[in-house]
């Protein structure tokens, strides 16, 4: 069964039809590959399976449910994790503060326990502060943990996003531009790192990309998005010799 | 005087709020065009209203100007105070948290009231007959010549502003600037100035409204530009902050509301109108009347 | 014993030495009757900036009409006393509960709007308040409330306060308070990482709202009178200038915020006539000069001293 299903999806801003007849389906295990010009409506589609928007038309289902009507951080419990275009990181924490963000729907301490620091607020707070370091050190970010986030450089930044995202345990990952503003070999790195974070967390990954290496090298399936509309989908060498891709694509190379 | 019909009342207080729109639009004007350029809620512009008021009663009593002259020295000498606060409170901050410039802008005003109170006493001071006020009974309808004056001074200024915003240079610089500041900046507008000249434009306007409420109202003391300028303020939000048609509409309005609560509910409720009106815009349109919804981009 | 149940105890014992030293000397006459009164109004503006610093600091919303749920819990509290001849410590508690309902109910269509937006809305609502129990005549209205036992005193006000302080403390040392602070930080990375900001920002609303209503109840019970004229938007801004001044989203420099601008404004009664003037220019140059707060978001710590020109910002391990 697949363990997320679009169907007929359509998403509507006033006189604007960003996305439509948006299907998809991805399996459990997958690395799927979103692609299209600029503006072809990736980072909406993105937005609505996230909750951000609301669909005009369709359903949304992962794990058998529907996702329509909830909320962001809700969609997140069920088990969506995303990171963002622009890196969304809480810039003047720390990289330690950051991640302890991802364990705090899981946490069961209320309002009484923390204000007297009994029950369950010691035990929970030291296990948060575990494993959100041994969560860092398996990014190898472990030496940065008291540094501002903002201070980090670029790629660990994006590393920190990521490792973000996966602290809250999700089932599938989506990744919004991952390479942007990476030279060729940190994409490198990147890649390797995807590769190792599906295996690793036993993850299902939805990525948008331009980097057209990353996307051939590391996506198992591609669809491509054009003007909101999917215009193909299929392997990568199947997508690279699409003549209606390359027409979207017109002046780009597709390696 | 004969007792005035029910519909007689209402357009009685139709007229006297069309009028006492029209000083809540002046001011709003000066709040929403600063808000505009630099996203400040200044909250000291009530007080420059006052200024305005105490300026024009200076020239009256004291170097016997006639009304006009009164009112032109008034405008010109709030807009330059509103320049000099400009200068030397707002824009030291300009990238400073947003919540120091507001707080900067209550030390301003509580400044300008205190000092006021100091310099001047707080006991209310009287405007000598710059006008002849002439009652004219029009239907049973009461209309004072002052209030023609009133409508008539604002909709000269109003169209004056609209002209330099929409027609002159410094007025297309003004929507630049408010619309991407950075992008002004480098297309050669000298930012700076533009945002002293619409703080100065904004100054003036409310300097204006502060004289004619003097004129009109006869009674100024260093403590009237609050209530005022916190209605004024609601009526550029309930318009649509930012956009300066909005702050005329949204002054009459208000002015209106204010009229009528006062002629036909009670007079003790007339000023949480004001904020009522203002939860209710923020709950239902908080863009404003004549505002776009922006949303966040993900 | 843990590490950090070591430090809040040496903490609370430091502050009930504290509290022995200045009641005794009020107690021995040392300290005068206008001093205790004072420092009674540090303890009541200490609980309130730090309740709008929860608010406004550490969630990051902006909200200027504090002074309307100070009004709630004045007016409910001297209600219960004068009314219905509860203990104080009863009309604390309903100050408490009604400034917080207040706030809840508030809160909830409110903290939708961001930015300026709600703290227009809140200055509106703090004024709508206001306005409301001035046309109330049961408890008053523009006369005020009068005949209001004067049940507070330094023991009182200091426990109070002390209560406050540790709880918001706790609560921002906490996955709550991580919470409420992810949303100030970056709202909708919040949301994306399973944060129910919605409930986050009433929750916080609410608890300053209730902390407000304390300090109101206490307020009311040591001048004999509650009056509306006390709970304008003029003391929103100051209680919002005692946030600032200290640092946002720092609890030290909320008490440090509460304990200056009291101090200051004590101290310029004796100049009654240019007595705001200097303060509104004191207001204006500590803007110009150090807009982020004597704190900045950190909280004081020994470690300073150790590390000049280090601490950490924004760290939610201070204790």
């Amino acid at each position: 069964m697949a363990l997320l299903k679009v169907t007929d999806m359509s998403m509507v801003f006033g006189g604007l039809r960003a996305v439509s007849n948006f299907n998809i389906d991805i399996n459990p295990g997958e690395l799927v590959g979103l692609i299209g010009p600029n503006g072809a409506g990736k980072t909406t589609a993105f937005n609505v399976l996230t909750g951000v928007y609301e669909p005009t038309e369709g359903q949304v289902d992962f794990d058998g449910k529907s996702l329509l009507g909830l909320k962001p951080y809700q969609i997140t419990q069920r088990g969506i994790a995303r990171t963002f275009q622009n890196i969304r990181l809480f810039a003047d924490l720390t990289v330690l503060d950051n991640v302890k963000i991802a364990y705090h729907f899981h946490v069961k301490y209320g309002l009484l326990e923390t204000v007297f620091r009994v029950g369950r607020y010691f035990p929970e707070e030291k296990e948060i502060e575990e494993k959100a370091i041994k969560f860092l050190d398996v990014f190898q970010l472990g030496h940065r943990k008291d540094e501002i986030a903002k201070n980090l450089p670029y790629g660990e930044q994006r590393r920190l996003e990521i490792a973000r995202a996966l602290a809250a345990q999700p089932k599938l990952l989506l990744l919004d531009e991952p390479a942007a503003g990476m030279n060729p070999q940190e994409t490198q790195q990147l890649m390797a790192m995807i590769r190792w974070i599906r295996k690793e967390f036993n993850l299902t990954i939805l990525l948008i990309e331009h980097d057209m290496s990353l996307v051939m090298g590391v996506c198992e399936r591609i669809y491509v998005l054009d003007y909101g509309v999917i215009i193909a989908q299929g392997t990568p060498q199947e997508i690279k010799n699409n003549p209606r891709v390359i027409e979207a694509y017109l002046g780009e190379e597709v390696h | 005087m004969e007792i005035q019909s029910l519909p007689q009342q209402f357009i009685q207080q139709m007229i006297n709020g069309v009028s006492l729109g029209s000083i809540y639009a002046l001011i709003a004007l000066g709040y929403t065009m600063v808000y505009g350029i630099i996203r400040l809620i200044n909250f000291a512009h009530g007080d420059i209203y006052m200024l305005g008021a105490y300026i024009g009663f200076f020239c009256t009593t004291f170097l016997h100007m006639s009304f006009f002259p009164a009112l032109i020295v008034a405008m010109v000498g709030a807009a330059i105070a509103g320049v000099i606060i400009e200068r030397a409170a707002y824009r030291p901050l300009r990238h400073a948290p947003k919540i120091a410039v507001l707080i900067t802008a209550f030390g301003v005003s509580l400044f300008l009231e205190y000092t006021g109170m100091f310099l001047v006493t707080p006991q209310p001071r009287t405007f000598p007959a710059v006008f002849p006020s002439v009652l004219y009974n029009i239907g049973g309808v009461m209309i004072n010549s002052q209030q023609i004056i009133i409508l008539a001074v604002s909709l000269v200024l109003m169209v004056i502003l609209t002209y330099i915003v929409q027609r002159t240079m410094i007025g297309k610089a003004m929507r630049a600037v408010s619309f991407d500041t950075d992008a002004a900046r480098l297309m050669g507008i000298n930012v700076d100035r533009v945002i002293s000249f619409t703080f100065a434009i904004g100054s003036g306007l409310a300097a204006a409204a502060g004289v004619m409420v003097g004129v009109y109202y006869n009674s100024i003391d260093p403590l009237m530009g609050i209530m005022p300028g916190l209605k004024a303020f609601v009526a550029a939000v309930l318009g649509g902050i930012g956009i300066i048609p909005g702050a005329m509409l949204g002054g009459i309005i208000m002015g209106i509301v204010e009229a009528l609560v006062s002629g036909f509910l009670s007079s003790t409720f007339r000023d949480a109108a004001a904020f009522i009106i203002l939860i209710i815009i923020l709950l239902f349109k908080p863009s404003g009347l004549l505002g776009k919804n922006v949303r966040e981009k993900v | 014993m843990n590490n950090i149940r070591k430090k809040d105890l040496y903490l609370f014992g430091a502050a009930l030495g504290l509290y022995v030293v200045v009641q005794g000397l009020i107690m021995l006459e040392v300290i005068p009757p206008y001093y205790e009164l004072n420092i009674i109004k540090v303890c009541i503006y200490v609980i309130l900036s730090s309740s709008l610093n929860l608010i406004n600091g550490i969630t990051g919303q902006f909200s200027i009409g504090h002074a309307g749920f100070m009004a709630v819990g004045a007016y409910v509290g001297a209600v219960c006393t004068v009314k219905f001849g509860l203990p104080f410590i009863a009309a604390i508690i309903a100050g408490a509960l009604g400034a917080g309902l207040l706030g809840f109910l508030i809160g909830l269509p409110t903290l939708r709007l961001s930015g300026d937006y709600l703290a227009i809305a809140t200055l509106g609502l703090g004024e709508i308040i206001r306005i409301t129990i001035l046309n109330i005549p049961y408890v008053g209205g523009a006369s005020g409330f009068m005949g209001i036992p004067r049940y507070n005193n330094f023991t009182w006000a200091f426990f109070v306060m002390l209560f406050t302080l540790f709880f918001i403390k706790n609560f921002v040392n906490s996955t709550h308070g991580r919470a409420c602070i992810s949303v100030r930080e970056n709202e909708i990375a919040a949301e994306a990482m399973g944060v129910n900001t919605t409930k986050y920002k009433v929750l916080a609303f609410t608890l300053g709202a209730a902390f407000a209503g304390v300090a109101g109840a206490l307020f009311a019970h040591t001048f004999y009178i509650a009056h509306p004229a006390s709970f304008t938007f003029m003391q929103s801004f100051d209680i919002l200038t005692m946030v600032v001044l200290g640092g946002l989203g720092s609890i030290t420099g909320s008490i440090a915020g509460a304990l200056i601008l009291t101090g200051a404004s004590a101290y310029l009664a004796s100049f009654p006539e240019i007595r705001m003037i200097i303060y509104s220019l004191i207001l204006i140059l500590l803007m110009l000069y150090r807009p982020q707060g004597l704190f900045g978001n950190k909280e004081f710590s020994l470690k300073i001293f150790g590390r000049f020109g280090g601490g950490r910002r924004g760290t939610t391990q201070s204790n």
